[in-house]
Parts: structure tokens; C-alpha cells; sequence
């Protein structure tokens, strides 16, 4: 657990980055720190590791306060990760992993084993480890970053921006690795970013941040995304709040129906009209075919691919966006294979998602 | 002119005795390696320290701004007003290494604090975030990603002190210096025009031996981020 | 004082001598290194043997190059114009670089925005891409007309007159004001010059001191 107790931090020059928060991120989870440029989030992390010291105040991992604590220590037993990962350009990728374990003293083999398993980790192939960070993308090199702050396996990690320098969906697809990561590693996690949404995707607790440094409110994501505290709270969170807030709305048991489907390379009656589900072998959804528009056997290149697919056990937005998307009006609904289950219309769930609780969990 | 010079250069009278070439070769080559030695045991570490700390810097500028003396009055004040306090010998060589160490200076300390200057600000904080002492970020982070920039500067200053150190023999060093300077003074074109040749070819290999064998020092991957921009 | 009381004349000259010696070069050498630095900036191969070459020939001593000068063009050994032609090969072996870097330095949207604006290959270089390597270019022609003017005293050695024959003079015949003067008149004209080229520099790019407002 870390603990910011009362931290504030004035520069030399007057200006206040951080005032008097107090905030915990609990053991074994992800709290995103999340506001616009200047709301002082990257200084607040970098009390962590002692990159900056507070003005007033302390933080405490696991009720150690670090002031107490020699720097490099205590930064050689936390993960750190930037924005642009700030890989050692001098050093291949395998030793850029290996740069903690070999301040700390290991032998070379064991550097050797940790980093290789370690890239492993991130999904690195092992072509990779004797190349230089200049040969790898940007979403490489991050990784790398990722592996790097690994290494020593650390019980705390701090990310500042570690996915703002790639390409969106790079990005997502980082985020989703990571957030596999931490829940493997039960890693502490602080991590910043000015992105809502991803503070909403990633964050067990998110804590918004604004000008002047002080803390607005923290909560875990649904209920920061049905209560924001303010308007500042509100405008920051943007947009479809609502809509996105039932993304942490697990669907209750929706009535399924079954659909009548067409196997791939079936043929379409001819006298045959609306939208007919055209699935593979094992009943798993392809795409929608309008009768009338098709005739003969149903080709691939034929299907409208508009409809996304919500999982049985996914959340009131995934049964909803497939409702909305599908050119039939009816969602499809799947299980954790991929295979169909039946359909559901709009006002179905809407009519879920009035009987659903609204989340009332997190605090200000 | 060419004749004169060859026949001077082929003469095997040339290449022998305490007025030889090889001696004059090797004088040189020594006032060089001494020198550029000492400028680099002063500037390196101070650079190094100017970017590390980022303290510091109108030493820098100074050393830039020394370029504006012209190097051949630096030479002679030198000379004149070092050299009577010392006797004999030394009265011409000790101005004139002091004012060859003075000018492989800027070069030097230029490099290595633009090196240092110009390494990759992520790869420093990070050098920091993952617990690396100052000492240890100089040593492991700092001093190998300067080294292009660091190692130029050396090249430089070899070149400059190459050079500088011909002129210094119309203050009386020794080294190839002496063919042009004493040809010039008794009107033999064949010794002028045969040191010049060999100065300049010195000149080239000497940086063409510094190219090739410093090149070990830098990291592949700094060289294959340069050959990308 | 004394010294230079009675010998300002020969001051002034000396200095005149010593500006054309030293600055002619550096407007001829601009000359031939902007097509040639454009060549470097405009097709890759041609970047590393025009950098190589100007390197090697920057690498040979002044005192060297003044000498051997004849046996190229065929001037007699006191002739000044050695002087200039040595002078022009290392302003241009400094310049091909700073050209072709300048150049480089040039955003690509920018010249990608002039392309698609239906600005022809040379009206772009003229109008867009030359006018903003400026900074870049100037830095580089500072860099020049300072150590022009400290090598050009070195020709006092080969018999050609300019200010460092105040250095050379004033040491065989130990006059320490006639030395000082040589000294402080080499520093005065290569500030003078290096500030002159700094001033021009501004001149031309108006935009850069309105970023300096707005960022101040």
C-alpha cells in the first residue's frame, strides 16, 4: 500500500504543484492519477521514488515513510516506466532488461534467464533481445520499458504515460496486455496519464487531479463516471458518461432468443426476406445476410459485418452496443468460445438496465 | 616545383640525422600525443561534469570564445613573455606546449559536454528512476551515449594541435614545423613545399586512424540512431 | 600607444587586407556551398562523399595548404590569392554540412505543404527552404568567418600582408603594443564579423523574433 500523506510540492519559483493530497493505492491494485496538463499528477508520482521531494508531507509504502529511505534503493525496488520508455540507446534490449538485476549484484546468468523470461512476458520475441532500442517500434520499446521495470520484480510500480506515445491501437492493445500483467502479478501500481479513458479502462481507482494540484475526487471508475463531484469533474470525464458508465454494469440474464441461422455457403431461399445470422460450423457468428439482396450461396465477401458481439457475462454496454450495431436490430449474444447463444433487442436491455442497480460503491 | 619537391623528399639526406624526417615525425606525433593527453585529463572530466550538472556553463562559452584569438599571436605572447623567465631549451618549447594545450582545450571540453548534453532526457530520468547513483548514470548512461559527439571533439583537437604545433616552429618547436618554416626563411622550396606534404599527410592519416579505431568506442546502437535522423 | 599612434595607417590597411582575405572567402565559399550542401540535403548518396571530402580537406593544416596551394593553381608561392583559395576550400568544407544539415533541419510537413500548394522544386528551395536553413546556415558561417580570420594571420609566415604581420613583426623585433594591437585587431574584426553575420541572420527571419516575444 502507498500512502501520500498531506504531500504538497512548491517549486522554487512559487508555483504550487501539488497541494496537500492525501490519497492511498492500495496493495495489488491500479490507481490512475488522471487530470489536465499542469495538475501537478507526474510530480505526485515522482514523490514516490524520491525523484522529487515534497515541500511538505510524506509518502509511505507499506508505512515506511521514503524519505528514510536511500534513493537508489529504494528506486532500484520500484518499477518505473515512462513516456517515451527512455531505453539506454548504448545498450541491446536484453541489457536494458537487465539493468536493475545487474545493479543489484546478481550473477550473469541469472540476468540472463530473468531477462529473457521477462520479455517473454511482454511478448517479446527472444530474435529480439541482442538488437538496440533504435531497431524496434515505438510499442517495442515500450514493452521493453515495461520488462525493464520488471526485472527485479518489484512490488511497486510507477508509469508515467507509458502508452501516450503510440498509435491508438498499439495503445489499446498494450493496455489490455498490462492490465493481464498486473492482475498475474498482483503488482501496486500508480500510474498517470491525462487519457479519461484510459484511467477508466485500467484503473481500479482512479484520482482526478486539477489545476493548481489539488485532488478533485477519488473513486473507482463507475462511480466516478455516475458521480463526478463537480462540474470541472464532469466536463473533464467528457461525454456519454451514461453510456460508458454501463460498461461496469455486469449484465443480469437477459432473454435470449434463438435466431435462425444460415450456415456459411448455404443458400438463401429466394423468396426470403429481412436479416438472417450466418454463422461457421461450430455456430460461430459471421456476419448478417439481407434475404432478397442475396441470392444463392451465401459467400463471405456477402456478409454485413456491422454487428459487434457482447459476451453472456459482459457488461449492459457490450449487450447494448451489439443491439444498437447489429443492421437487424437484434444483438448477438455469446459465450466465452464464441458461440452464439441467441439475440436481444434494444429495449430489452434498456429494460435490464433500468431493473440494474446503479453503482453506489468508491468515495469522494 | 613538384621536381624540387621530390628530389628534396628523395633525397636520403632528408631522412636521416637529428634533422631527419622520422626524428621530425616522431617530435611531432609526441608534442601531439602529450598534449592532446593533458588538454584531454583537464577538459573531458570538467565537460563530462558541465553537462551532467548542467553548472557551469560559460565555461563552455569561453572556451568557444577563445577561437577568436588568432592562434599565431597567442604563440608569440607567449613566447615572448613566458620564455625569458625559463632558460635555453625550455624558453621555446614550454610557451609553445602551453599554448597547444590552451587551444585542444575548447574542442574537447565542446564535445564532451555537448555529448553529455544531448543524451536522450528519457534515458536520463530513467537512468535516475531505476536507482542509478550519480556516479553510476555518468559512468553507465551518460559517458557512452556522448561518446560520438565526445569522441569528434578529440578529433578536432588532435587536428588543431596537428596543425597548431607546425606554426610553433617559428617560435622554435621542434617537429615537421621546422621543414616549413626553415625553407620559407632560406628560400628552398623543395623542404617547404616536402614538409607541407608531409604535414598534410599526416594530418589525414592521423585522423584517419582516429575514425577507424575510435569507432570501437561508441555503441552499434548510437551509430544506428545516427544513420536514421 | 605611442606605438599605435604613429602606426594607425598601416593598421587600418593591414585590417582592410585582412577583411578581404578573410571574407571574400567566405562569401565565394557560401556561393559554392549552397549547391553543393543542397546536393548533400537532396539525394542521400551524395551526402557521405561531399561530407567526407570536405572533411578530409578541412583536415589539412592552414600553413600546409597556403605552401602547397601553387602546385594546384599555379600561382607563384607570395601570391594572396593562395590565400583566398585556401581560405574558399575550408569555408566550403565547413559550409557543404551546415548547408545540407540546415536543409535537413527543415520540417518535412513544411516542404510537403509547399509541394501540395503547387510550389515548383526550386521555388521552394528559394521561398521555403532556404529562407528557414537560415538559422542553421548562419551558425555555420560564424563558426567560419571567426577561425578565417584567426588562420588568415597565419600567411604572414608565407609572405602575404594582413594584420598578422603586426603578430609576426612585433615578435622578431619584441615590440609588445605592435603584438597586442595584431592580437586585439584579429578579435575586433572576427567579433565584428561574427556579429555582423548575426545581425544579418536576424534581419532575415523576421518570424524567429516574434516566436522569441511570444515564448518570452
Amino acid at each position: 500500500m502507498i500512502r501520500f500523506d498531506q504531500v504538497t510540492k512548491r517549486w522554487p519559483d512559487g508555483t504550487l504543484a501539488v497541494d496537500d493530497v492525501s490519497l492511498t493505492a492500495p496493495t495489488g491494485q491500479i490507481t490512475v492519477l488522471v487530470g489536465p496538463s499542469g495538475c501537478g499528477k507526474t510530480t505526485l508520482l515522482r514523490m514516490v521514488n524520491r525523484m522529487v521531494e515534497p515541500t511538505s508531507g510524506d509518502v509511505y509504502i507499506d508505512g515506511q515513510a521514503v524519505s528514510n529511505q536511500s534513493p537508489a534503493a529504494l528506486r532500484r525496488g520500484i518499477g518505473y516506466v515512462i513516456q517515451h520508455a527512455g531505453l539506454f540507446p548504448h545498450r541491446t534490449v536484453i541489457d536494458n532488461v537487465g539493468t536493475v538485476p545487474r545493479l543489484l549484484g546478481w550473477d550473469r546468468r541469472r540476468i540472463r534467464d530473468r531477462s529473457m523470461e521477462l520479455l517473454e512476458r511482454v511478448g517479446l520475441g527472444a530474435e529480439l533481445a541482442d538488437r538496440y532500442p533504435a531497431q524496434l517500434s515505438g510499442g517495442q520499446q515500450q514493452r521493453v520499458g515495461v520488462a525493464r521495470a520488471l526485472a527485479a520484480d518489484p512490488p511497486v510500480m510507477l508509469m508515467d504515460e507509458p502508452f501516450s506515445a503510440v498509435d491508438p491501437v498499439v495503445r489499446g492493445q498494450l493496455q489490455e496486455e498490462f492490465r493481464r500483467l498486473q492482475a498475474d502479478l498482483g503488482t501496486t501500481i500508480v500510474f498517470v496519464t491525462h487519457d479519461i479513458d484510459e484511467a477508466i479502462n485500467l484503473g481500479h481507482q482512479v484520482a482526478v487531479l486539477r489545476v493548481g494540484g489539488q485532488l478533485a475526487q477519488v473513486a473507482d471508475p463507475a462511480y466516478l463516471l455516475a458521480h463526478p463531484v463537480d462540474d470541472t469533474v464532469a466536463a473533464f470525464l467528457g461525454r456519454d458518461r451514461g453510456y460508458r458508465a454501463l460498461g461496469f454494469v455486469a449484465s443480469p440474464r437477459l432473454p435470449l432468443r434463438s435466431e435462425e441461422v444460415l450456415l456459411v455457403g448455404e443458400s438463401v431461399a429466394e423468396d426470403a426476406s429481412g436479416w438472417r445470422l450466418v454463422v461457421d460450423e461450430e455456430r460461430r457468428p459471421l456476419g448478417w445476410v439481407e434475404g432478397g439482396r442475396v441470392s444463392g450461396v451465401v459467400q463471405i465477401a456477402d456478409l454485413d459485418l456491422g454487428g459487434t458481439l457482447a459476451p453472456v457475462d459482459g457488461s449492459l454496454r457490450a449487450a447494448l452496443d451489439a443491439a444498437l450495431s447489429a443492421p437487424s436490430g437484434r444483438g448477438v449474444i455469446v459465450d466465452d468460445e464464441g458461440i452464439l447463444l441467441g439475440t436481444v433487442r434494444a429495449g430489452e436491455v434498456l429494460d435490464a438496465i433500468a431493473a440494474a442497480e446503479r453503482p453506489e460503491r468508491g468515495n469522494a | 616545383m613538384i621536381p624540387t619537391i621530390w628530389s628534396w623528399l628523395t633525397n636520403p639526406a632528408s631522412w636521416s640525422g637529428p634533422d631527419g624526417i622520422p626524428t621530425r615525425l616522431i617530435e611531432h606525433l609526441g608534442y601531439t600525443l602529450a598534449v592532446v593527453a593533458v588538454a584531454a585529463a583537464v577538459a573531458i572530466p570538467l565537460g563530462v561534469w558541465v553537462g551532467h550538472s548542467g553548472r557551469a556553463r560559460w565555461l563552455v562559452s569561453l572556451g568557444n570564445a577563445l577561437r577568436a584569438v588568432p592562434t599565431l599571436g597567442l604563440l608569440f605572447a607567449a613566447t615572448l613573455v613566458i620564455g625569458p623567465r625559463l632558460g635555453g631549451q625550455l624558453a621555446f618549447v614550454v610557451p609553445s606546449i602551453a599554448v597547444l594545450v590552451l587551444l585542444a582545450i575548447p574542442p574537447l571540453l565542446a564535445g564532451a559536454y555537448a555529448g553529455v548534453e544531448a543524451v536522450d532526457p528519457a534515458a536520463r530520468d530513467a537512468a535516475r528512476g531505476v536507482g542509478m547513483s550519480g556516479w553510476q548514470r555518468i559512468r553507465q548512461v551518460e559517458l557512452p551515449c556522448a561518446m560520438p559527439l565526445l569522441l569528434s571533439g578529440l578529433r578536432a583537437a588532435v587536428l588543431q594541435v596537428v596543425a597548431t604545433a607546425t606554426i610553433a616552429a617559428y617560435v622554435g618547436l621542434g617537429g615537421l614545423g621546422r621543414y616549413l618554416i626553415d625553407g620559407l626563411a632560406v628560400g628552398d622550396y623543395g623542404q617547404t613545399g616536402g614538409g607541407a606534404l608531409l604535414v598534410a599527410t599526416v594530418a589525414l592519416l592521423v585522423d584517419g586512424v582516429l575514425a577507424v579505431g575510435l569507432r570501437g568506442l561508441i555503441s552499434p546502437g548510437l551509430r544506428l540512431r545516427a544513420g536514421r535522423a | 600607444m605611442d606605438w599605435l599612434a604613429q602606426s594607425y595607417g598601416q593598421v587600418l590597411d593591414l585590417t582592410w587586407r585582412h577583411l578581404i582575405l578573410a571574407g571574400l572567402p567566405l562569401l565565394i565559399g557560401l556561393a559554392v556551398a549552397l549547391p553543393l550542401g543542397y546536393a548533400a540535403h537532396r539525394w542521400r548518396a551524395a551526402y557521405a562523399p561531399l561530407v567526407t571530402i570536405s572533411g578530409l580537406l578541412y583536415t589539412i593544416p592552414s600553413l600546409a595548404l597556403f605552401i602547397l596551394m601553387p602546385l594546384f593553381i599555379g600561382t607563384r608561392i607570395l601570391d594572396p590569392v593562395n590565400v583566398v583559395v585556401a581560405m574558399t576550400v575550408y569555408t566550403v568544407a565547413l559550409l557543404v554540412r551546415t548547408v545540407a544539415d540546415g536543409l535537413d533541419s527543415v520540417p518535412e510537413d513544411v516542404e510537403r505543404a509547399a509541394t501540395a500548394m503547387g510550389l515548383g522544386r526550386i521555388r521552394t528551395l528559394l521561398t521555403v527552404e532556404l529562407p528557414l536553413a537560415i538559422p542553421v546556415i548562419a551558425a555555420g558561417l560564424r563558426v567560419a568567418a571567426v577561425s578565417n580570420v584567426s588562420i588568415v594571420s597565419v600567411a604572414s609566415l608565407i609572405g602575404v600582408a594582413q594584420l598578422g604581420d603586426l603578430l609576426t613583426d612585433g615578435y622578431n623585433r619584441v615590440i609588445m603594443p605592435e603584438l597586442v594591437t595584431g592580437i586585439m585587431a584579429c578579435i575586433l574584426l572576427a567579433l565584428a564579423l561574427d556579429s555582423l553575420i548575426l545581425v544579418l541572420a536576424r534581419m532575415l527571419t523576421p518570424w524567429r523574433r516574434a516566436r522569441e516575444v511570444v515564448s518570452a
